[in-house]
């Protein structure tokens, strides 16, 4: 987008980040940064923790130690009222879509929009119908979310997640689930979406067809060292990488991944 | 773009103009800043001027090289139109449209209008809804009476010695349905007592026949009160429990899990709970009955100069066995109605939050609507058998 700061600038900082549920330490000394329309992608086993460093990134879990810095303001050290205004800049698609059962899915997208603005029903009305459309479910404003399928709901949370133009969007699994037509459509509209509003896009996935088909950057989580192992290009991870694991991870377990 | 919008109150220079080329050629020309516009253009309001001329403009071009900055509000403004002018028959084209907004138009685009079709409509005719309604009931029925019929079946085979539930529940199910209840119901129990004693002792006291208060609080507990307050309360407490928990169960397709694997979800959840109601409820209102006694005599001994065994002695007198034994089978039959309201609500739940919310509450409504109804029958019955 044209009014948006030029790429290349650091969009979200993670250093020492370490998490924990009580007691039990399950990431320790995690440090990456994601560059402004980057399509950054936390991969790793079952486990590893993806999802958990998901939430403390969209401001859902408080990290143990260390710092996640956006915009030089530290997400979890700053005020709550502006860590709220932080986390809604940004947009994030949960696994199955979290749409509201009880509204209809204008009504779902509309609800953003109607809080955090001030344009009248009408601007709403024709924003939700282009956000709808953009996902492909344009004449189903008026469905309720348990009339649709599993992929359109999906479809309907990513509808949600851009209503307000976010600049970071994030993803949590977005092709699980998804048959390969499905998931290969949603890598599209995720690159699609990403080049026309220009938001970084940080997905959480172990898909090996979408690492490789979206991904601008990438870090590997291994749950066994409990810390980020490799990182880089998936496609260059992918050549060079010097750790069996993470080799072992990006072709399956030694197949050519390639073949796929 | 919001914080922006709001930052700039002021209306800028209109960023959209609509412009004659020539006698049929109209073009629409963006520009400025228009991600902190406030009052960002409507299709809905401008097609009403385009709409006038719609005869004579053979072409629509919309311009956007003057665009500073841009938010998702344009491209959705570009899509709606192109929409609109596609149902009236003009022609659009645009010019100079930044990268980005090509895409998320193209994107939009490309998505072709669902056959998705006008929702069902849900609004009909005073006739058409009393006639779903007496159908949706007739249903309701049907589907009841059979989920009744299966809990008496799968309850037989209990007798035939057939155990089809983990006997590990029980004794959670036991306490939360018994004891957990117990510190309510003592509260509840105590003080419908002392109401009811001190009610009656001042009409009582107005011919010197307090005494009767204990004769009183005795029978309207035991024969009443006991068993209704424990049923209501239970079916506050019990009955919603079993409802939002079968509910979310059949969200998350757990029960669908049960009978795939050929585990009859009316065996497997809804007779444990059957059971420990049906054992609980009388239980349950005997011990409300004690404490309602006891709320009584405070007021009896406190404030009415009864003395303590006096009070008893009275009481005793008064309430009889069969007394008892009436209220304990009402309590049984309540136990009976809870379970049934509140797994039935649970287990044909719809499949998301709102419905499993409304799943609770027919399941407490319609128990407690049960509970009072069947009282009054067994009022009418007992009456007729002239206990």
């Amino acid at each position: 987008m044209p009014s948006r700061p030029v790429q290349s600038e650091s969009h979200l900082e993670v250093s020492r980040l370490s998490l924990a549920f009580g007691r039990t330490v399950i990431l320790e000394d995690v440090n990456f940064h994601i560059k402004r329309g980057d399509i950054f992608i936390i991969m790793g086993g079952s486990g590893s923790g993806k999802s958990t460093v998901l939430k403390s990134l969209t401001g859902l879990k408080q990290p143990r130690e260390g710092v996640i810095a956006y915009q030089g303001r530290d997400l979890w050290t700053c005020a709550p009222a502006e860590r709220k205004k932080i986390v809604r800049s940004w947009g994030v698609l949960y696994q199955g879509g979290a749409l509201w059962s009880s509204m209809t899915l204008a009504e779902n997208v509309a609800l953003p929009l109607e809080q955090f603005t001030d344009q009248t029903p009408q601007q709403i009305r024709e924003l939700v119908a282009f956000k709808l459309a953009l996902v492909g479910l344009s004449g189903y404003e008026d469905y309720y979310p348990a009339e649709l399928s599993g992929g359109m709901r999906k479809r309907a949370g990513l509808a949600r997640a851009i209503a307000q133009d976010p600049e970071i969007l994030f993803f949590d699994e977005p092709s699980a689930g998804l048959d390969p037509v499905s998931a290969k459509h949603m890598d599209d509209l995720i690159l699609e979406l990403q080049a026309g509003l220009g938001s970084t896009v940080v997905v959480v996935t172990h898909e090996l067809a979408s690492i490789f088909a979206i991904g601008t950057n990438s870090i590997f989580l291994d749950s066994e060292t409990k810390t980020v192992l490799d990182s880089g290009h998936p496609g260059q991870l992918l050549e060079h990488t010097s750790h069996p694991k993470v080799r072992a991870f990006l072709t399956r377990g030694g197949t050519d991944s390639k073949s796929e | 773009m919001n914080e922006r919008a709001k930052a700039s109150p002021a209306p800028g220079p209109k960023i959209l103009q609509l412009q004659w080329l020539d006698d049929q050629e109209l073009l629409l020309n963006f520009s400025g800043f228009l991600d902190e516009a406030s009052d960002f253009p409507t299709v809905e309001g401008t097609w009403p001027e385009i709409n006038k001329h719609k005869d004579r403009i053979r072409q629509v071009t919309i311009d956007c090289s003057k665009v500073q900055s841009w938010d998702s509000r344009l491209p959705a403004y570009l899509v709606n139109f192109s929409r609109k002018c596609d149902s009236a028959g003009l022609t659009l084209s645009s010019r100079a449209l930044p990268q980005g907004i090509a895409r998320l138009v193209k994107l939009a685009a490309a998505q072709a209008p669902a056959s998705a079709g006008p929702r069902q409509e849900e609004a009909g005719s005073l006739f058409f809804n009393l006639g779903r309604m007496a159908v949706n009931s007739r249903q309701t029925l049907l589907q009841l009476f059979a989920f009744c019929l299966r809990i008496i079946a799968s309850f037989l085979s209990l007798l035939q010695g057939q155990l089809n539930f983990r006997k590990q529940e029980l004794p959670v199910l036991l306490h939360a349905c018994g004891s957990q209840a117990l510190p309510i119901v003592s509260l509840l129990s105590l003080l419908v007592g002392l109401i009811l004693a001190f009610v009656g002792a001042v009409q009582l006291k107005t011919f010197g026949a307090q005494i009767y208060v204990a004769d009183l609080v005795g029978i309207a507990m035991v024969r009443e009160m006991g068993a209704v307050m424990t049923g209501i309360i239970m079916a506050g407490r019990t009955g919603a429990a079993f409802a939002a928990q079968l509910g979310t169960m059949s969200v998350n397709e757990e029960i669908d899990a049960l009978q795939t694997m050929g585990i009859s979800p009316v065996d497997f959840l809804v007779l444990p709970r059957m059971l420990v109601l049906i054992f609980m409820m009388p239980l349950l209102c005997l011990y409300a009955d004690l404490m309602g006694i006891v709320g009584g005599s405070m007021v009896g001994v406190g404030l009415f100069d009864i003395s303590f065994v006096q009070y008893l002695e009275q009481t005793k007198d008064a309430v009889t066995l069969s007394n008892i034994w009436l209220g304990l089978i009402k309590s049984l039959v309540f136990g009976i109605i809870i379970a049934t309201a509140g797994c039935y609500q649970g287990l044909y739940s719809g499949k998301s939050a709102s419905a499993v919310g409304l799943a609770a509450t027919s399941a407490v409504v319609t128990s407690i609507v049960c509970i009072i109804a069947v009282d009054g029958l067994f009022a009418v019955l007992f009456h007729g058998m002239g206990i």
